[in-house]
């Protein structure tokens, strides 16, 4: 068990790597979209620490997963809300941990459902390398190197915690 | 109690969806909050998600319908399936052929679904009792039995008009209950989710043998029926399925059952007025009642969309491939 930081120190950096992105001129109104469940609550921090003026959204992508045939269906789906007009928006795409990028495709397919956005940014708390599809994150908050039985876990909303668990 | 082991497989998971009776409280939620997910689906620029792409889907339609033929229809189309529409009245029962064989011949082409309407009482659970092991059924209506979607979305829109506590609530089902397998269905998904208190009201030539065993209050008279009532429940008359004179004329049933913007006044200020469609107007209601405030009639239309979307989803995922 290593030791890991405080998840609040890595969304502070998180906060300074995005602000800079932000303040680009042409960035206008972005909105930041969470991904179920521990996306949305890193989502929530950066709203709020950037004062994002757009609602928050948020993102469940179960009906879009490419092993809905293998494992079938998620018992507690919660519906998407994207408060605001994905057309000509910038979004920021927010996941707790980035692992094969399988959820990242999903989540894009699902965006793209809604309209067609002026860019996707996507900023991720870790990244735990793993990549299976050619996606990568801008914003990463820290990479954790993990070995092959280890899996990294947010727990939360209040406090927010990471965990390096053994897998069965 | 027992496991319903044709509609519920050996996770727990829905299988087939063939009738209310037989699920738990468990599963109707699950059922409720899925589709409430789905409901979200509509307000997509791309109305469509891609969960059962590839899957195939056949609507086979022994008895006549468009309103639940049509949601069905968008439903597995929304879920991205491939959906076939064979009316069946007009095709091989004409010919000859027997169910089994109509059966085996839509198998033989590899479809993952079968969603039945027929006018005999346990069509859907005989088809499922035969269907091969990895296709599931969805019940769209048997004979006089059940019509569980319709009882589904029914409840749905319940819990979106008046909370998920369906524990103080009064709803009234009104009309002819005997030939419905509508409010069959109905009675048990509001027993199964505690409603407070669960009245049918109806003249006595339309009321089942024993309608005081099925778990509700039973009135003869509409005005005490919806007395203080949340929710009423309107159900259609059923000419085609009426033998005799039940009824002395379907005016004399406006001027008893018939519900008017004078009669709701005895229901709870609040109360919201459901009809599973289609309305013979100025027969089970006048049109100031059906086109008014407290209808949420063409809503019903909307979330029977979503309902559908989930029960079939759920099904299709369940993984059990062992027969019933």
């Amino acid at each position: 068990m290593s030791d890991l930081e405080d998840t609040a120190t890595i969304i502070d950096d998180m906060v300074t790597q995005l602000a800079e992105h932000i303040s680009h001129p042409g960035y206008t109104n972005p909105a930041i979209v969470g991904i179920h469940t521990g996306g949305v609550w890193v989502a929530e921090q950066l709203h709020r620490q950037l004062g994002i003026t757009e609602p928050l959204g948020s993102l469940d992508i179960s009906f879009y997963r490419d092993d809905f045939t293998r494992i079938g269906m998620n018992p507690v789906v919660k519906p998407s809300e994207l408060p605001f007009s994905i057309d000509d928006r910038h979004i920021i795409l927010v996941d707790d941990v980035l692992f094969t990028g399988r959820t990242i495709r999903a989540a894009l397919n699902e965006l793209f459902d809604y309209g067609r956005p002026a860019s996707i940014m996507l900023a991720t708390l870790i990244d735990r390398g793993g990549r299976e599809l050619p996606i990568q994150a801008n914003i990463v908050g820290r990479h954790v190197e993990l070995k092959p039985d280890e899996q990294i876990k947010l727990s939360g909303p209040e406090p927010m915690k990471l965990e390096i668990q053994k897998t069965a | 109690m027992k496991r319903d082991s044709l509609q519920i497989d050996s996770n727990g998971q829905l299988r087939h969806f063939l009738s209310i009776s037989g699920l738990n409280r468990q599963v109707l939620n699950d059922i409720l909050d899925t589709a409430e997910s789905f409901a979200g689906v509509t307000e997509q620029t791309v109305k469509k998600v891609p969960l059962l792409r590839g899957k195939t889907i056949v609507n086979l339609f022994f008895e006549a319908s468009t309103r639940t033929r049509t949601t069905f229809e968008l439903a597995a189309k929304r879920l991205s399936a491939d959906v076939l529409n064979i009316n069946i009245t007009q095709s091989s029962a004409a010919k000859g052929e027997t169910l089994l064989d109509t059966l085996r011949n839509l198998e033989a082409m590899h479809v993952d679904m079968f969603v039945v309407r027929h006018a005999d009482s346990g069509a859907a659970h005989f088809i499922a009792n035969n269907v091969a092991a990895h296709t599931r059924v969805i019940n769209a209506g048997d004979g006089r039995h059940s019509h569980p979607t319709q009882a589904m979305l029914d409840m749905f829109t319940i819990r979106r008009v008046k909370g998920p506590d369906f524990g103080r609530l009064r709803v009234a089902i009104v009309g002819d209950i005997q030939h419905s397998r509508v409010a069959r269905s109905q009675i048990h998904a509001l027993n199964l989710l505690n409603t407070g208190e669960v009245r049918i009201v109806a003249p006595k030539t339309l009321l089942p043998a024993h309608a005081e065993s099925l778990g509700t209050h039973v009135f003869h008279n509409l005005q005490q029926g919806i007395k203080d009532v949340d929710v009423i429940i309107m159900l259609r008359l059923q000419h085609e399925r009426m033998q005799g004179a039940l009824l002395p004329s379907e005016h004399e049933y406006f001027e008893l059952f018939g519900l008017t913007e004078d009669k709701l006044a005895f229901a709870s200020p609040d109360v919201t007025v459901m009809h599973p469609g289609p309305i013979n107007r100025g027969v089970e209601m006048d049109s100031e009642v059906a086109d008014g405030k407290r209808s949420v009639i063409l809503e019903q239309v909307t979330h029977g969309i979503a309902v559908r979307m989930a029960v079939m989803s759920m099904a299709m995922s369940s993984k059990d491939t062992t027969p019933g």
